[in-house]
C-alpha cells in the first residue's frame, strides 16, 4: 500500500491521524450509526453465505473486507442522489433503506432485480461489468438538463476498471462535466484476477487523464470514506464536475459462493489484511474516545442476529414464482409473442395465472 | 389531405423536429449531429433550433451513446441515438441487448427504457467497409427490444415520430440507399401503426416480401413480371420484431405462393422467420415452398460489386419464377 497517496482519518488501531485536506465533520452518536450499519452488513452477509450454503440461494457475493467503503459513501449520500449499484452493493443498498429481503431476491433466483429502484433512488444490480457507470453518467446528464442540485454516483471494482464502458463514462462525465462521482472499490482482486493486471499505477490516477481529480481514500477506513465522498458529491450538486474515488480495500472472502480464492491468493495476503478490518478500528475509536460500553456493542451484535433470522425466515418464505410471471415487464406494451408464450403455458397447464 | 413531396432524409429530419415540438423530455444524442447535421444531413439544423443541450453532439464511443441514454430515460427522457453507420452499432451491442432490452424486466417496470436507437443500414451508396451492413436480426432476435424499418418518406415521418413516443427500446432501420429518394408525405394523418405490415401493391400470383431499401426493388420486379402476366402482391414488413402476420397470411392464404427480400444473409434471418411462420400458418394454402432472396453468407463485399450482392429485380424475378415452377 501507497501510505502517502491514502486520505486516512482513521488508522487500523482505531486512533485518528490528521489529514490537510479532510477532518471528520461526524458525531460520536453518528460514528457509532456507522458501526452499527457495518455490523449488521457483516452479519447479514454471513447468513446469505450460510443460506447459499444450504441450498437456499443460487449465489451470494460477498462483502466482507468492504463494509466501511458501502457504508461510508452510502451514508455519505443524499436522499436526492441516485447510485447505481453491482451486484456486491449489500451496504449501500442497505443504507438506500432497501429492505434485506429484497437484496436476496436476486440470489434467491426469484427475480432479476429485487426492489423498486425509482423508490430508493438506487438501480437495480449491473452484472456486465461497467455498463452501469455510463447509466450513471448519463442520469447525471439528465440532473444537468433539469437543473437540479442532485448528483449520481457509481460503484464498480478493480476489475471493471478495465471495461470500455468503465473508461468510456470517465470521457463522458469530463466532457459533460456530469454530476457524478466514480466510486472504485479496489479490493484488489477480480475473482482471480490481481489489481496489478487490471492497472500499472494506482486507478485513481487515471482521472488526471481524462480531466478530473481523482483521490485514493483507505477503503477500510468509515470516516475517511464518509468524507471524501460526501466532498465528491456536494461538488458534483454544485458543478464541479467528476471525481473518480478509489477505495483501497480487500475481498475477505470469496469473489461469490461459487469461488475458491485458496487457488490463487495466499493466506499471509489475507492476515495482513485482518489486521486492517473496518469494524474493528471503528469499535477501537469508539471505546477509546467515546467510552462506550461493551453493552452497547452487545446490543447490536444481538439486533443483527435478530434481522438475520428475520432474513432467513424471508428468504424461506420466498417460493418460487408463477411461471407466468416471467412474461410481466418485457415490454411495456402488448405484444404478440408474449401473448402467445403466455398462452401456450396456459394451454399446456404450466401456469393457471394470468398476469 | 395536406401532402408535400419530401426526400426521406428530409421527412425524417422533419419528423424529428416534430418529436422535438411535442416533447421536451425528447433529445436527439449522436456523432457529428450537431453543425454537421449528421453524416446524412438527418439532423440537418435541429442544433441550432433546439440547442446544444438538446441535440447532443457525442464524443465518439457508440456504447456511450446508448449507455448514456439508457440513464437518461432512468431519469424521464427520450433520446433518439444516431448510430453512424449499421457496422458501427456492435461496440453499442452489450448495452443494447445486456441493458437496453432488459432494464424493464429487471427493474419490475419501475424503469422505462423509451429509447429510439437509429441505425441507417442496408448497402448500395458505394461506401467502404462497415458501411453497408443489414444487423437487422440480431436485435429481432433479442427479447425486450423491437425492430422497425422504413420504406418511403411518408413512413419515416411518421415512424419515427411514434417510435420516439413508443415506450419500448425501439432499433430504427433507415435504408440508407434511399435517403435521397422523393415521396408524397401526409404531414397531417399517420398511414399505419408503428408495427403494422401493409400491402403495397395487389396481385394474386405470388406474395413478395420485403422491407426497407428493397421493397422497391420488389414493385420494380412486380411492374416487369405484370409484363410477362404474372401478379405480383408486395408486402412491406415495416416492424421486423414483432412481425405483423396477418397481411402476410391474409396475401399468402390468397395466393399460395411467397418470396421474402432483404439484403441481410438468409441464415437466421427475417426471411428465414417469415418462411418458418407462414409455413406453419398458411401450410395448406401453399403450392410451393417459400424462398428466401438474400445477401450471401458472407462478409459484405467490395461495393464495387455489391450490386451483385443485393438483391437486384432480376434475382426477385428469378425467384418468383421458381415459385411459380412448382405448379402441379
Amino acid at each position: 500500500m501507497i501510505d502517502e497517496e491514502l486520505v486516512r482519518l482513521l488508522t487500523p488501531e482505531g486512533e485518528r491521524v490528521a489529514h490537510p485536506e479532510y477532518q471528520s465533520t461526524l458525531s460520536g452518536e453518528e460514528i457509532f450509526g456507522l458501526y452499527r450499519d457495518m455490523v449488521i452488513i457483516r452479519r447479514l452477509c454471513n447468513e446469505s453465505t450460510s443460506l447459499q450454503r444450504q441450498g437456499q440461494l443460487a449465489l451470494w457475493a460477498p462483502v466482507q473486507g468492504q463494509e466501511a467503503a458501502q457504508i461510508g459513501a452510502g451514508r455519505a449520500m443524499a436522499p436526492t442522489d441516485f447510485s447505481f449499484p453491482t451486484y456486491r452493493e449489500h451496504g449501500i443498498a442497505w443504507c438506500r433503506g432497501i429492505p434485506p429481503e429484497n437484496m436476496l431476491r436476486l440470489f434467491r433466483a426469484v427475480s432479476n432485480g429485487g426492489w423498486d429502484p425509482q423508490k430508493y433512488r438506487h438501480s437495480v444490480p449491473t452484472i456486465v461489468l461497467g455498463n452501469q457507470a455510463l447509466h450513471a453518467v448519463g442520469y447525471a446528464m439528465g440532473i444537468q438538463r433539469d437543473g437540479a442540485e442532485e448528483a449520481a454516483i457509481t460503484f464498480f471494482g478493480d476489475g471493471a476498471s478495465s471495461q470500455g464502458d468503465t473508461l468510456e463514462a470517465f470521457v463522458w462525465a469530463a466532457s459533460f462535466n456530469a454530476p457524478v462521482v466514480f466510486f472504485c472499490q479496489n479490493n484488489q482482486w477480480g475473482i482471480s484476477t490481481p489489481s496489478s493486471l487490471q492497472s500499472k499505477v494506482p486507478l485513481y490516477r487515471r482521472a488526471e487523464g481524462f480531466g478530473f481529480p481523482g483521490v485514493r481514500v483507505d477503503g477500510n477506513d468509515v470516516l475517511a470514506v464518509y468524507e471524501v465522498t460526501k466532498r465528491a458529491l456536494e461538488n458534483a450538486r454544485v458543478g464541479g464536475g467528476p471525481t473518480l474515488i478509489e477505495a483501497y480495500t480487500y475481498r475477505m472472502g470469496a469473489h461469490t459462493t461459487s469461488d475458491d480464492p485458496t487457488r490463487y491468493r495466499i493466506d499471509a495476503e489475507v492476515e495482513v489484511w485482518k489486521h486492517r478490518d473496518p469494524v474493528e478500528r471503528v469499535k477501537a475509536l469508539l471505546v477509546r474516545e467515546y467510552e462506550i460500553k461493551s453493552t452497547a456493542f452487545d446490543d447490536v451484535a444481538t439486533e443483527a442476529d435478530a434481522m438475520a433470522l428475520k432474513l432467513r425466515e424471508d428468504v424461506l418464505a420466498m417460493s418460487r414464482p408463477d411461471p407466468i410471471t416471467m412474461f410481466d415487464n418485457a415490454y411495456a406494451s402488448e405484444h404478440p409473442l408474449v401473448d402467445e408464450g403466455r398462452r401456450e403455458m396456459v394451454e399446456l397447464g404450466i401456469s393457471g395465472g394470468t398476469h | 389531405m395536406a401532402t408535400t413531396t419530401m426526400t426521406m432524409a428530409k421527412a425524417l429530419n422533419e419528423g424529428l423536429r416534430r418529436a422535438l415540438e411535442k416533447d421536451k423530455k425528447v433529445l436527439l444524442m449522436g456523432e457529428d449531429i450537431g453543425k454537421l447535421g449528421g453524416v446524412f444531413r438527418i439532423t440537418d439544423g435541429l442544433q441550432k433550433d433546439f440547442g446544444e443541450d438538446r441535440v447532443i453532439d457525442a464524443p465518439l464511443a457508440e456504447s456511450a451513446i446508448v449507455g448514456t441514454a439508457v440513464g437518461l430515460a432512468i431519469r424521464g427522457y427520450r433520446t433518439v441515438c444516431e448510430m453512424q453507420f449499421d457496422g458501427f452499432v456492435f461496440p453499442a451491442f452489450d448495452q443494447i441487448v445486456s441493458q437496453v432490452a432488459k432494464l424493464r424486466k429487471r427493474s419490475d417496470g419501475a424503469f422505462t427504457m423509451g429509447l429510439v436507437i437509429r441505425l441507417p443500414f442496408q448497402g448500395g451508396i458505394g461506401a467502404i467497409e462497415h458501411h453497408s451492413e443489414s444487423p437487422e436480426a440480431y436485435f429481432a432476435h433479442t427479447g425486450g427490444l423491437r425492430v422497425v424499418s422504413c420504406s418511403t418518406p411518408n413512413d419515416a415521418y411518421w415512424m419515427i415520430q411514434q417510435a420516439v413516443e413508443h415506450d419500448d427500446p425501439i432499433i430504427f432501420c433507415e435504408p440508407k440507399s434511399r435517403y435521397w429518394e422523393k415521396g408524397e408525405v401526409d404531414l397531417e394523418q399517420a398511414p399505419h401503426g408503428l408495427f403494422d405490415s401493409v400491402v403495397r401493391r395487389e396481385g394474386t400470383d405470388v406474395t413478395v416480401i420485403g422491407y426497407g431499401s428493397t421493397v422497391k426493388t420488389i414493385l420494380r420486379a412486380a411492374d416487369t413480371a405484370a409484363t410477362e402476366g404474372v401478379s405480383i402482391e408486395v408486402i412491406d414488413a415495416r416492424s421486423l420484431s414483432p412481425l405483423d402476420f396477418s397481411p402476410m397470411v391474409r396475401s399468402v392464404e390468397k395466393t399460395g405462393r411467397f418470396v421474402t427480400v432483404h439484403e441481410a444473409p438468409h441464415t437466421a434471418s427475417i426471411g428465414s422467420e417469415i418462411v418458418a411462420e407462414l409455413t406453419q400458418r398458411c401450410f395448406y394454402s401453399l403450392r410451393a415452398p417459400g424462398i428466401r432472396v438474400s445477401g450471401y453468407h458472407i462478409p459484405y463485399p467490395p461495393t464495387r460489386i455489391e450490386e451483385d450482392y443485393r438483391p437486384s429485380v432480376d434475382r426477385v424475378l428469378d425467384a418468383v419464377d421458381r415459385v411459380m415452377g412448382f405448379e402441379s
